[in-house]
């Protein structure tokens, strides 16, 4: 079905160079060795753990210290957390889960199931940088709202994950303190600015994640690490406790291993939330009873489902396996029934300068606040302007530096004009575009990035080129419309090859339309 | 009350203090640290000839002076609002807290905090632009204005830039007679929502400073005024208007000495008869309407004296401080040009959206205003000076409206209260709150000496019983004054 390589797929194929790890991972009693690329809907890890959990087949704290094991293999290899809780701690909520189980007391749907935590989203117990200098050893007192729902469902928090500099990047490059390697090639970038929770959950270092997404940052390191990723809705999740980058364009987003749980996971911390005056008032359906399973549906499951494959996003500038990957993805789609069409949408290219104007201006004024003052690293001095300046010099990446710069002359006297209302009317063609293809159509594809992972330090000085391979996904954050990436093929690359995601976009707050749930769940499973 | 506050105005002759300006290294309160943004006394360029001219001539001379230029003033005011929680978040806000004991991450500036809108800011908003007469924006948003300084949390205030809730209205007030009265109408350009920054304390010997964000987050109203006002008794009245409408609407306590009621003054002259303006200055560190007015005063005096004197470029657009011991203002920061704030719409805010319905609402339930009040008791037959007294003081104003609803004949009421209550509050430090007799007691009281029942004399002696509520007098009703009448003249 699919042109690209296929390479048989173990359970545990974290390819460390030397050393193949053979044994199975008793992460999922009624797992079986998977050998597809990927993992299928019906084999929701979150279920499987819930299931296990309740039928007293597996207990919390074996389940915790298998995960826990493995993180602590792994972690040296591919760095992607830049703090793990104390095992103590979380074998105890783990212990306390068994314990309420065992007195047949009530747990929450998440229970027992192992979260990282991207580290520009608040927690309270444990330190959150936003990968930054700046932020050193700074402890929030509050948990982002998002972080509460979860724990409040009885998710375990694991610990943060590494980042780009406050969520400016796309290879965790620009991380204050480490680079996260990606599990299918060490000497490759896991993708940004989430790559350290796609990187976890993709060397099964936890069940899931959450990241954040602002120009795709949820969805090219999905693409990159070979998991799920989905950006909802803007205002689907609240924003509260999620440090800002660009407040119009930021959301919180998924990671894990199938649709399924990134699904329940969304379901888990959507919702309105009075602390978020952007934050949508819609009631959240539940996405996961809207799931089917593969083996009740007919041959022709997605029968008459209006596919539009992006023009734009096939052109020139894609590589080639990529395009392949997409293409043959398409062709899958035809066959499940789907009504395949190319559509054009002429302002695609004005995407990535509008969004990189209003990115770097909102964060220019959200920045302004790590000033020394109040909270985290402090320069002295016995001047004021000096500490500003010296408090910032040190604690800012240069990512950052440029991002702050750009913005900040992009919003001066006399160019706000011409830049950032200039950006903000392009916004609203290309919303209004989006909007035209949606009624047309019930999703549209495209890559999630014009490339499988590149190496580490390819793109480091070369920030336009890194820039350019937002083209994919920056437009989606404009428009504020809901995304999903899931992996679709490979390339030729690293010891097993480089896998490649599928971006499938939806209209507004429609993440898992009917059609859609049957969409993912049905090819992935087949694929 | 109109005619007290101004008794203790005393208009201070200008003199040439040649050395007075140069002798203070440091006399500004704000200047502790060595950055940019203040600058001391000792900055000023151009020292002024010293002069010997005794007093009177003096004075002559520089009212004679002054009478050449036209002063231009406008005035910035940011009111307080006495809304139970913060702008943006619910810490309650209590004035004279310990520091830093009213803050939460949101008005802290935390990473990861977002604001989120007090709707009774709104509310008061509209109420105030109603109350100016204001035309309001049915759609109007939130921006963004940029800076950086540590009492400023987040490195930029939520405010309005162009679309204020409301803009284009007019105060109408009326002179103190003892400034020659008159009635006056001034234009207010806008009025805009912002949230308050925090407060920064100086050691003493300005080695550091302290940053206390109890105050960050508040809700302020802006109200910008056209630049109407042409001496200083002109704008300390202005002043004192808002003052009285945003009490009388409740939505603020407007005192000026505990910050919730902040002014600052713009001044520049013209010749008279030239149409351009003539350089503006601005002065702060306003706490009452007398040094409003002497302020004004004082600075038309300086620049007209500097113009007189060929030196009108010695005039610069800059921020002077008024000091209230020397009662003069100083230098305290020059302008260049204007500061960059970098607006741009607040994202996280949503647009504040009003029906017509909403402001029909809040328009039906707003008091009657002060100068509504004034009218009506000029139309009832009292005296300017009556109106004054009894309009411009909310609760002077509701005890008479009470006393009248409660059948008191018009004058005698407000004799009575101008008179021995007045004497009587000041003379115990009361406000009309306090003093124990009732308003419909009043009226009986009057009521009585009108019929002849009892005489004046001795219904000034009864108050007294009133006022101190003796046992004896609980029960004590009018009809046995009568008995009183009689035993007195025995």
């Amino acid at each position: 079905m699919l042109s690209t390589i296929q390479p048989p797929r173990y359970l545990s194929r974290f390819p460390l160079r030397g050393r193949t790890k053979s044994r199975s991972f008793h992460i999922l009693s009624s797992a079986q060795p998977v050998t597809k690329t990927c993992f299928a809907a019906d084999k929701s890890q979150i279920l499987s753990i819930r299931d296990s959990l309740l039928n007293r087949h597996l207990s919390a704290v074996e389940l915790t210290h298998s995960y826990l094991d493995r993180l602590k293999q792994t972690e040296p290899h591919i760095n992607c957390f830049l703090h793990v809780s104390d095992p103590d701690k979380v074998l105890k909520q783990a212990q306390d889960i068994d314990d309420k189980i065992k007195r047949n007391e009530e747990v929450g749907p998440l229970a027992g199931v192992l979260v990282a935590i991207k580290d520009n989203i608040c927690t309270a117990d444990m330190p959150s940088t936003g990968g930054s200098y700046i932020l050193e050893g700074y402890r929030p007192p509050f948990d982002a709202t998002a972080v509460k729902r979860l724990k409040d469902l009885g998710a375990i928090v694991v610990g943060k994950t590494n980042l780009d500099e406050f969520g400016m990047g796309s290879t965790t490059e620009a991380s204050a303190f480490k680079v996260t390697a990606n599990p299918w090639d060490l000497s490759r970038v896991p993708g940004g600015s989430s790559g350290g929770s796609a990187a976890s959950v993709s060397a099964r270092q936890c069940v899931v994640s959450l990241g954040s997404d602002t120009g795709g940052s949820v969805r090219q390191p999905a693409s990159f690490c070979g998991v799920v990723g989905l950006k909802p809705t803007y205002g689907r999740v609240s924003r509260f406790g999620l440090m800002a980058y660009a407040s119009s364009l930021d959301v919180i987003g998924c990671f894990g291993s199938s649709v399924a749980d990134t699904g329940i996971l969304l379901h888990a911390i959507s919702g309105h939330d009075s602390l978020d005056a952007t934050s949508s008032k819609r009631e959240v359906p539940d996405f996961t009873s809207q799931f089917t399973y593969a083996s009740s549906l007919k041959s022709r499951p997605l029968e008459g489902l209006r596919v539009g494959l992006i023009r734009e996003t096939v052109d020139a500038g894609v590589d080639s396996g990529v395009k392949s990957a997409i293409e043959g993805a398409a062709a899958h789609l035809e066959q499940l029934g789907c009504v395949l069409k190319e559509v054009s949408l002429p302002s695609f290219s004005l995407g990535l300068p509008a969004y990189y104007i209003l990115a770097s201006s909102e964060s220019s004024s959200n920045l302004s606040r790590y000033d020394g003052v109040r909270y985290g690293n402090q320069a002295s001095s016995d001047e004021l302007n000096v500490l500003y300046e010296e408090s910032r010099a040190k604690g800012f990446g240069s990512e950052v530096k440029m991002r702050i710069l750009m913005g900040t002359y992009a919003l001066s006297a006399g160019y706000y004009d011409a830049y950032y209302k200039r950006a903000q009317q392009v916004r609203t063609i290309i919303r209004k575009s989006f909007k035209a293809a949606l009624d047309e159509n019930d999703i549209l594809i495209s890559p999630a990035a014009p490339s499988a992972a590149y190496k580490i330090g390819e793109k480091k000085n070369d920030p336009l080129a890194m820039y350019a391979g937002d083209i994919m996904t920056v437009n989606v954050n404009l428009a504020g419309l809901p995304a999903l990436v899931l992996p679709c093929g490979f390339v030729e690359g690293g010891a097993v090859g480089l896998p490649v995601g599928l971006q499938i976009i939806g209209a507004a707050f429609d993440e898992f339309a009917k059609h859609k749930c049957l969409l993912n769940g049905f090819f992935e499973r087949n694929l | 009350m109109a005619s007290t506050l101004f008794r203790t105005i005393q208009i201070h002759p200008f003199f040439l203090y040649p050395t007075a300006l140069f002798s203070r290294r440091n006399g500004v309160l704000y200047c502790t640290m060595k950055s940019s943004q203040t600058q001391t006394a000792t900055q000023e360029k151009q020292q002024p000839p010293k002069v010997k001219v005794p007093q009177h001539a003096l004075k002559k001379t520089v009212d004679k002076i002054t009478r050449d230029y036209e002063a231009i003033i406008g005035i910035e005011t940011h009111v307080q609002l006495s809304t139970l929680t913060k702008a943006f978040c619910s810490c309650p806000y209590n004035y004279g807290s310990q520091p830093n004991t009213n803050i939460c991450p949101i008005c802290m500036g935390l990473p990861g905090a977002l604001p989120v809108l007090n709707s009774k800011v709104i509310e008061f908003a509209v109420k105030l632009g109603l109350a100016l007469n204001c035309k309001l924006s049915l759609n109007s948003k939130f921006d963004r204005k940029q800076y950086f300084y540590p009492d400023l949390p987040k490195g930029y205030q939520i405010s309005q830039f162009d679309i204020p809730i409301a803009t284009g209205g007019y105060v109408d007030l009326d002179l103190p007679l003892e400034f020659g009265g008159g009635h006056r109408k001034f234009g207010i350009t806008r009025v805009h929502m912002e949230e308050d920054a925090g407060k920064l304390l100086h050691s003493g010997n300005g080695d550091y400073s302290q940053v206390d964000l109890n105050r960050a987050g508040v809700p302020l109203l802006e109200i910008v005024s056209e630049p109407d006002m042409r001496t200083g008794i002109e704008a300390a009245e202005y002043a004192a208007e808002l003052q009285r409408v945003v009490r009388y609407l409740g939505i603020s306590n407007g005192n000026m000495q505990e910050g919730s009621l902040r002014c600052d003054v713009n001044v520049s002259i013209r010749p008279v008869g030239q149409s351009e303006f003539g350089t503006k200055v601005e002065i702060k560190n306003l706490n009452s309407f007398s040094s409003i007015n002497r302020a004004i005063d004082f600075e038309i005096s300086r620049q007209a004296l500097l113009h007189s004197q060929g030196q009108s470029d010695q005039i610069v657009q800059e921020t002077r401080l008024w000091e209230e011991g020397a009662q003069k203002t100083v230098t305290m920061r020059k302008k260049e040009g204007l500061s960059d704030y970098r607006y741009f719409p607040e994202p996280n805010l949503p647009e504040v959206i009003l029906t017509q319905e909403y402001v029909d609402s809040i328009s039906n339930s707003l008091p009657e205003l002060p100068e509504a009040k004034r009218r009506r008791y000029e139309k009832m037959g009292l005296s300017m000076q009556d109106v004054l007294f009894l309009a411009n003081d909310m609760n002077v104003a509701e005890y008479f409206d009470e006393t009248l609803s409660s059948g008191a004949d018009i004058k005698l009421a407000a004799n009575w209260i101008m008179g021995d209550i007045a004497a009587y509050m000041k003379n115990k430090k009361l406000s009309i709150n306090d003093i124990k007799l009732t308003p419909q007691e009043l009226a009986e009281l009057i009521a009585s000496i009108k019929s002849g029942t009892i005489s004046g004399k001795i219904g000034k002696e009864v108050m007294f019983y009133f006022y101190y509520r003796v046992k004896q007098f609980k029960h004590f009703r009018v009809q046995q004054l009568f008995y009183l009448q009689i035993l007195y003249d025995f």
